[in-house]
Order: C-alpha cells, then structure tokens, then sequence
C-alpha cells in the first residue's frame, strides 16, 4: 500500500528564529535577520526532503570510525607553559585570563 | 631556470647538482609575488622558507637518497596548526591567534623534509564552495581571474595551479579539496576518514572533516599521503591500518580490467553541465574501450545527499564553534558589557561571518529540542542508508566514478543562492557521508575553456585501488 505524507515545512517565525539565535549566542541587526531568517527557512525547507525516504528502524550512525575503545598507555608528559596558554588570550595579566566582571551584588 | 616535473626528478636535480633548494624557494617566492592579485596566500613566509632551504642545500653534500619530502614546497590551508605561526580559519574571530602546536599532517611534512611557504586562504572556517567566504577577501582562479577557485581550499588549489608550491594540503567535509581541484584543473584527493589525523585542523564537521592534498602530479600525491597518514596517539578516531607504500604501489599496476560503477541518476541529473555529460560519457566509452567493465548502477538516494549532508554538518558545526567565545583566545569585542550571555554574544556576532553564522543557527535548529528527531537523527539514519548502499556497490565494482562538480568554475558574484550553491556539492558530499575515499583528476576541458575533473571513489580505507586506478585514467588520457 502507498501512503502519502503531506509533510508541511516547519515554520521560522520571529519567536523560532530569537530564539535559535539566543541558543547560538548570536545576535542580528534587523538587516542581517531578514536576510538569514528568510534563508533559514528555506534551508530548513530544503532539508525536509529527507522525509520522503522511510527510515523506520534503520539505526542512526553516531560515529564513522568502526574502531572500538581506542587505548593507549598513560604517559607522563609535560603540556603547555602558563606563557604559551595566555600567549592567544585578548585580554590577561600574565597570570590570569581576564573576563569582564559579570557577577553582580 | 628551474621548472617542476615531479618530486622524483626535483630529488635527482638536486642529487646531480642541478638545482638546489633555495633555487625551488625562489622560483615558488616569484611565483607568488607575481600573482599576488589571486590573492592565494594569506601570509608568506619568506624568510623562514629560504633559511630552511638553505639549511637544507647545506645539509645535501654526500646524500645518497633523501628524506621523501627533502626540499619540497608546501603551502597549507589557514585551518591546519604550524607551531609559532598564525591559524585564522580565514575568520575574523581567529584574526591575531597563533599555534601553539603543529598540527600532525605537518610535523610529518617537517621531518620529512618539507619546506613550509605560507598559509592559504580558504573559506570561513571551511564553510563555502567559491572562496567569496572569506575574511582576508575573494581568491581567483588561476585560469581565469574573473572566475571563482571554488571552495572552500579555493587558495590551496590556485596555489598549486599558480605554481606557487608544489604541493598544499587543504582539508575537504564535503568536497573542499576535490571540488576546487575540478575547478582550477589540478589533482585534489580526500583520503578516506581517519586516514589522516585531525590533530591540529580546525574542525568544522569533526565526523566528515579530512585533510587532503592537493598536487600536479599523481606521484607527488601519493608519496605526501604515504607520509602523512597513519597512527597517531593524538587522534582516537585515526585508523590505526598500516599505511601501504602509496608511492611504490603506483608503478605495478594491475593485469585485470577494473569494475567500474557510475550512477545513473549522477549522469541523468537535471543540473548537470551538457559539455560535462558528454564529455564525462565519452571517457566512459573510452574506457569501456580499453577493456574496463563500466556500468550504470541505479541510485534512488542521489537527491538525498545534500540535504543529509547539511543537516549533519551544520549541527557539528553548531557544536565546534560554540568553542569561541573570546574569553581564552579569539576576537573580544570593544562594546562593554556586565552580562556573560551578552558578553558571547557580541563576540561571536562581531566576529563570524554571514555564512558561518547561517550554518551555525541551521545546526542549532536541527539539534534543538522538539525537531532532534526529525531532523537530525532522521539524517543519521539515512547515512547508514547511504553506507549499506556503498558497502553493496564495492562488493561487486573496484570504484565509483562521476563528474566531480555539476559545472565548471563560474564568475565571481555570479552565486549568492545558499540552496544552489549546495546543490553543486552533489557529487563530493556522498565520499564524506559515507568515509571513502575520492579524488579529482583533471582530464577534461569545457568549452567555456575552464578545466574540469573526474571524480574517482574506493572503498573505505582502500587508496591503493583509488591511486591506481587514477594512474590508469591519466595514462589513458594521455595526461601522465
């Protein structure tokens, strides 16, 4: 028997979008959002078509290497100096990477 | 006046004392000066590069054989770590960041004896197929200025193709090596996953991401990967198979006729290009000719790969990036703030650019609670979908062939569609959804004068086949 899905496209209204971007910490310019929300949702559109295909259980892949518990010795051995892990830092002092202070009384 | 032929025939100069490094330095330097509009290099360097070689010519004296990579010009994609050197991701968010580390693939070039002349320019974090992605600005291809590179190792392949070095490694989730070497008429090869350690190469798609290589001549490339893949204690998901002598194994080729397998609806595509059709089936034919069995194999699941391939890339991409956040490294914005959230935030939207921040919120969307499951673990499913149908197709064919792109190199500007410009990944996506091997040889030439590839893919792990097999086709091109 053929069944037919009617598959309606999921919908990125404001609240969807606001809140996608709040989970991404990004932030847009009402410019940039129209723009991103309008390709969102036809990527979003796009990529419904997978649900044409019947993949009742059929088991995810979760990972694409078939290596099992990869074990190796546990070595002793030095890593980076204090120097070398603030050497990138935008703001530290030498001994501490620096933050904006964000806890509040 | 030095000219480049082959790793083997640059060793044998410099055994005779017919060039020396410095020499292959220098032509390499010129080379990119010259062509400095193609804007291929994000940063030379130029010193380093002469010093080593003169270190190199000064140590050659009463060699008898060389280090494999003795004296060889690389250049590397700005998205794999050289200690002390800069590491971008071609992103303004990484702008002034330095490796602390090498990235494995190049402590292997280094002992090998390779010379490092620069880091190339590539899409935003690997993100894009036209190198109009990035934020050290638009690459140019070689053949024609006013076309697009591809992408996203669009700077590695020009590199190449410019002849600014004789080899680059790039890195390919979807198509980033093959893609651009289709475009710029040059060899591009994805290695299978885990192949070659990730160690050091900024992620993107961590369970599709693979350095490959990009090279002139079929030798060159098989003797690079020959020295950098292979175990490492730095990478659990690298296989730990020995890694055969890619180089040797070349030279004996196989008595028997190959199996080969294209895909009846890759040829019979809507998108596809009528001169690349035609072409592409009457190199079936001349195979066919020469005594290879070709045939046609039904794949229903060809307009699936895209969208999989997105749906599961953006949502590891979502995750790898979460990463920057300016607080350890990275780009930290000037705005004030005493909010943390609003602190990342104005970080991360100040410093990624409009197309990584597309694939990040589309990868946030798939994994966000409530569409997991529809979307995501929906596409997990039809990868191994997709990993059935490979394992059934190698059980009875050597290799898979198709164009490696859809169309050849278009005009810069002329792309701006985010699903069209997916929808050119068509061919490349599949060797990364399902880990095997592919590369790009470039056999052919468009009428609109650009060159243009075919796409050869093994079995998983197989490269000997897929590099022998890839002989075969130069030879019977008459391109070798």
């Amino acid at each position: 028997m053929n069944v037919s899905v009617i598959f309606v496209s999921m919908e990125i209204n404001d609240g969807v979008f606001n809140q996608l971007a709040h989970l991404a910490r990004l932030r847009f310019s009402e410019a940039e959002k129209a723009s991103i929300q309008h390709d969102l949702q036809r990527m979003v559109a796009f990529v419904e078509k997978l649900n044409e295909l019947d993949t009742t259980g059929v088991d995810p892949i979760l990972h694409m290497s078939n290596s099992v518990n990869v074990w190796r010795e546990d070595v002793v051995e030095g890593s980076v100096s204090r120097e070398a892990a603030l050497a990138n830092a935008p703001v530290q002092d030498e001994a501490f990477f620096k933050v904006p202070k964000v806890i509040k009384k | 006046m030095f000219s480049f032929t082959g790793i083997k025939d640059y060793h044998n100069a410099l055994l005779n004392g017919q060039t020396t490094c410095v020499e292959a330095v220098h032509y390499y330097l010129n080379g990119i000066a010259a062509q400095q509009h193609l804007n291929a290099f994000i940063e030379v360097y130029k010193e380093e590069a002469l010093q080593r070689a003169a270190m190199l010519d000064a140590a050659l004296p009463g060699q008898q054989s060389l280090q494999p990579l003795y004296g060889v010009v690389i250049g590397i994609k700005d998205v794999i770590s050289y200690q002390d050197h800069g590491l971008t991701a071609a992103s303004g968010i990484l702008r002034n960041f330095v490796s602390l580390y090498n990235a494995t693939a190049v402590q292997r070039l280094l002992d090998a004896g390779a010379i490092i002349i620069g880091r190339q320019n590539c899409d935003e974090f690997a993100m894009g197929s036209a190198n109009e992605n990035s934020a050290y600005g638009i690459v140019r291809n070689a053949a024609d200025p006013e076309r697009v590179p591809g992408g996203s190792s669009g700077g590695s392949a020009v590199a190449v193709q410019g002849n600014m070095c004789m080899l680059s490694l790039g890195s390919d989730t979807g198509g980033s090596v093959r893609q651009p070497a289709d475009f710029c008429g040059i060899i591009g090869l994805k290695p299978s996953y885990g192949r070659v350690s990730r160690y050091g190469l900024i992620a993107y798609a961590s369970s599709f991401d693979q350095i490959g290589i990009f090279g002139l001549h079929l030798n060159d490339v098989a003797l690079a990967l020959e020295v950098i893949a292979g175990e490492d204690a730095f990478d659990s998901t690298v296989s730990t198979a020995p890694v055969p002598a890619y180089s040797e194994q070349l030279q004996t080729q196989p008595e028997k006729p190959y199996r080969i397998a294209y895909f009846k609806q890759a040829l019979e595509h809507p998108g596809l290009d009528p001169a690349i059709k035609e072409q592409t089936e009457a190199f079936i034919e001349t195979l066919t000719a020469a005594g290879h069995l070709v045939q046609a194999v039904d794949f229903d699941l060809l307009d699936y790969v895209v969208p999989a391939y997105y749906v599961l890339t953006t949502a590891e991409a979502s995750s790898n990036l979460s990463r920057y956040d300016g607080v350890k490294y990275g780009y930290r914005s000037p705005v004030a703030t005493d909010d943390l959230t609003d602190f990342y935030k104005q970080n991360r939207s100040e410093g990624f650019g409009a197309e990584v921040k597309r694939r990040i919120m589309l990868g946030t969307f798939v994994l966000s609670s409530g569409y997991y499951d529809a979307y995501f673990t929906k596409a997990q499913q039809v990868r191994r979908l997709l990993t059935q149908k490979t394992t059934a197709i190698f059980g009875e064919f050597d290799a898979i062939i198709s164009p490696t792109v859809p169309a050849p190199a278009f005009k810069i500007g002329e792309k701006s569609d985010p699903i069209e410009i997916f929808l050119a990944d068509i061919y490349t996506v599949f060797a990364n959804l399902t880990g095997i091997p592919g590369i790009s040889l470039p056999l052919f030439t468009h009428p609109s004068g650009m060159p243009f590839g075919i796409q050869v893919m093994t079995s998983q792990m197989n490269e000997v086949t897929l590099l022998s097999l890839s002989k075969t086709f130069m030879q019977i091109a008459a391109k070798d």
